[in-house]
């Protein structure tokens, strides 16, 4: 319970630190390709990369699932900094024995494309269960964007490891895209807040046949199955961290595909019901909307899509035997 | 939008044991189980089966042992009723008391009312039903007409009650009826309140309605001057509205709202087991799955803790209905009619007849968005 407490008041930290030094402007700058050097300085300064990192190794020591409201939160604010990344990276590092390194820290699965690889001091690379530090002079950056023209680079390695280090069982050879997958759902969740904000702030201010348009039940529906989307991808992604910090990342692959594939097609749904709410409003590019809605179709795609989580997910479910029992024997009962 | 919140919640200690036991439990019973009746799932109603389950003591497992109950957590209940739900099992001779009047019993009823009616309901001598809807009044519940008036040593009913699951099998109803008029420019929910109505007193018809299924599993209920006495009231005369409404979160909430096509998904991966091109399409329902018993069992949770998520339960119980509602016609998908082997068929036959009704029964879709649009501050 205290867990749970300090996560509510790191996420409500972030939200007043990324409230004070991040707006709308901020993120066509990211989108332009611009650092947010201020937004990042504001987040670095509460120490929030290392939330992950055990305690006696200089950490917060935080769970999984006590760093999801803190992830929402970002997501929330379009996720202007590449803070999730480096609390990811951070945990990786430490997962293979080395030390994260203070500054911009980004990582990714060897092959993938790497979130803010040209702002990153440091970049880690997992290949299977060996992780390596980059430092940004021993890689060869190919700048590239996903649709919510964050960036997301081509990292070629031209130069040795500042350290090098490897997976211990409990985080497998897979841990660099559950880590995305996770973090992502957990964004997902947060950009369908913000974006369902402005769908009923719209809906409330917006008048037609002389009544605001939330008035009609049509709208009001539509909304509703947004709310119900947003609330079930929250739930999902703190469930999949659970289960990471219960039986070790590498065991909870079920759960975190299973969120994934929740926070995707929720993304999907519920980026379809703002701009049919916003209507011609929410395609300019002068509404904020957008840089929500772009993230979300976005982040469906990383850390694996619906499309490659729900074959992974089926395929265990076909060969796990009668479903129910399969499901309910992945519970872990709490202490007494 | 607080009202939308989900705190996740772990089983309880010994959650293993009692899912063991329950299972071990069903599999004694579930050979009499026809695909049919797995189908029907808490619309299947068999009263030696609900004697059986109260015998060991899996109904009215919250109560105080005092009345018959088993004083175990709401989370513990939640993995008998998981159980069940997930073989199909036929719990509907216990399903409405133990979810909803046996609780209201215990809640607001007289200490006469608890010690008669809780340790029956327990045993399953005493199976409920749910008097709510009328031939005019369906969403709109406040504007029934059906009427109790006060007559010397009780009330008098008289009206009409619709849609009442296994009327003509039960032995009581909670009915909520109208004891006053609403005051002058007042709310229409105001002057309402719940009866006790034993089904065998004078006056009371039941007429079976036959449903597209061709079975008689609701019913047309009238009262013609039907004696009540005085110790029928649950509750505070006039309070009905707030008494009725305030256990919704408790009928809303719980697995019986995703778990109605349960049994054919099961079906439908051991046909397809070898085939792959199917496993996509089977991720997606089994992850909708994993994310729907998540927050249902964070409601659990909360109403463990003595919250009243009436909105959460709104919420779970449409993205549920949806997802129950859908797997049918995403099984049919996978594979054509004709190829299924029976068991799959005659269970996607039957549900796809009835999935309608589970956006229906317990409040409409419509009326369970209309709650969460009203809690985003919309209307």
């Amino acid at each position: 319970m205290t867990g749970m407490t300090i996560a509510a008041e790191l996420a409500e930290q972030v939200t007043r630190a990324l409230a004070d030094a991040t707006d709308v402007a901020t993120l066509r700058a990211v989108e332009s390709g611009a650092f947010p050097a201020e937004a990042w300085a504001a987040l670095d300064g509460l120490g929030l990369a290392a939330a992950l990192v055990a305690e006696d190794h200089g950490g917060a020591g935080l769970g999984f699932q006590d760093a999801m409201p803190l992830i929402e939160a970002l997501g929330r604010a379009g996720a202007p900094v590449p803070l999730a990344e480096a609390i990811a990276a951070s945990a990786l590092l430490a997962a293979a024995g080395i030390t994260p390194p203070e500054g911009t820290l980004t990582f990714a699965a060897a092959g993938a494309r790497v979130p803010c690889a040209r702002h990153a001091l440091h970049v880690a690379l997992a290949d299977g269960a060996t992780v390596a530090l980059y430092a940004a002079g021993a890689l060869r950056i190919e700048p590239g964007t996903n649709i919510g023209r964050e960036p997301r680079d081509t990292v070629a390695v031209t130069g040795a490891p500042v350290a090098q280090g490897t997976l211990p069982n409990a985080w497998g050879s897979e841990a660099a895209l559950l880590l995305t997958a996770l973090i992502r759902a957990a964004q997902i969740a947060g950009a369908m807040q913000a974006a369902l904000a402005l769908a009923v702030e719209h809906a409330n201010t917006r008048k037609q046949f002389g009544r605001p348009i939330g008035r009609f039940q049509a709208i009001q529906q539509q909304l509703a199955v947004f709310a119900a989307e947003s609330s079930a991808v929250s739930v999902a992604a703190a469930a999949a961290a659970r289960a990471a910090d219960q039986r070790g990342l590498a065991n909870a692959a079920f759960e975190i595909g299973c969120a994934k594939i929740t926070a995707g097609e929720a993304a999907a749904r519920g980026a379809a019901i703002a701009h049919q709410v916003l209507a011609a409003m929410g395609i300019t590019e002068e509404h904020a909307l957008h840089h929500y809605t772009r993230r979300l179709w976005a982040w469906r795609d990383e850390g694996g899509s619906e499309r490659f989580w729900s074959a992974r997910i089926g395929q265990a479910a076909q060969q796990g035997g009668a479903l129910w029992p399969f499901l309910t024997s992945r519970d872990e009962e709490s202490a007494a | 939008m607080t009202g939308l919140r989900f705190d996740l919640r772990d089983p309880p200690p010994g959650a293993a044991a009692l899912r063991a036991e329950v299972r071990a439990f069903i599999t004694e019973q579930e050979s009499r189980w026809t695909p049919e009746v797995r189908a029907r799932s808490w619309m299947g109603f068999d009263r030696d089966f609900t004697r059986a389950v109260g015998a060991r003591g899996w109904i009215g497992m919250c109560w105080p042992k005092a009345y018959g109950g088993g004083e175990r957590s709401f989370l513990e209940r939640l993995i008998v009723l998981e159980e069940m739900l997930a073989a199909g099992a036929p719990v509907g001779a216990h399903w409405i008391g133990d979810r909803q009047s046996g609780p209201l019993i215990l809640r607001l009823g007289t200490e006469a009312q608890r010690a008669k009616f809780l340790p029956k309901i327990v045993t399953g001598d005493y199976a409920f039903c749910i008097g709510l809807s009328e031939p005019d009044s369906g969403s709109d519940l406040a504007s029934l007409r059906t009427r109790a008036d006060r007559v010397e040593g009780g009330w008098k009913l008289n009206g009409r009650k619709i849609w009442t699951t296994f009327g003509h099998l039960c032995d009581w109803m909670i009915a909520l009826v109208r004891t006053s008029a609403p005051p002058e420019g007042g709310s229409k929910h105001q002057g309402l309140s719940q009866m006790l109505v034993d089904l065998k007193a004078p006056g009371v018809t039941i007429r079976p309605i036959r449903d597209l299924v061709g079975e008689e599993g609701f019913n047309e209920i009238t009262f013609d001057d039907v004696m009540l006495p005085d110790d029928a009231l649950v509750g505070q005369e006039g309070a009905g509205w707030a008494q009725a409404t305030s256990e919704l979160a408790f009928e809303r909430s719980g697995p019986d709202r995703y778990l109605s096509s349960h049994p054919l998904l099961e079906a439908s991966l051991d046909a397809l087991r070898n085939d792959a091109s199917a496993a996509p399409a089977l991720g997606r329902q089994v992850a909708r799955l994993w994310t729907l018993r998540a927050m249902s069992t964070a409601v659990a949770g909360m109403l463990q803790d003595g919250a009243d998520p009436v909105r959460q339960a709104a919420l779970v119980k449409d993205l549920g209905n949806d997802f129950e509602q859908a797997l049918p016609h995403a099984m049919r998908g996978l594979m054509d009619v004709d190829a299924m082997p029976e068991t799959m068929r005659r269970l996607h036959d039957y549900l796809t007849q009835i999935t309608p009704t589970f956006s229906l029964r317990g409040g409409t879709r419509e009326i369970m968005r209309g709650i969460i649009a009203r809690e985003l501050g919309l209307r």
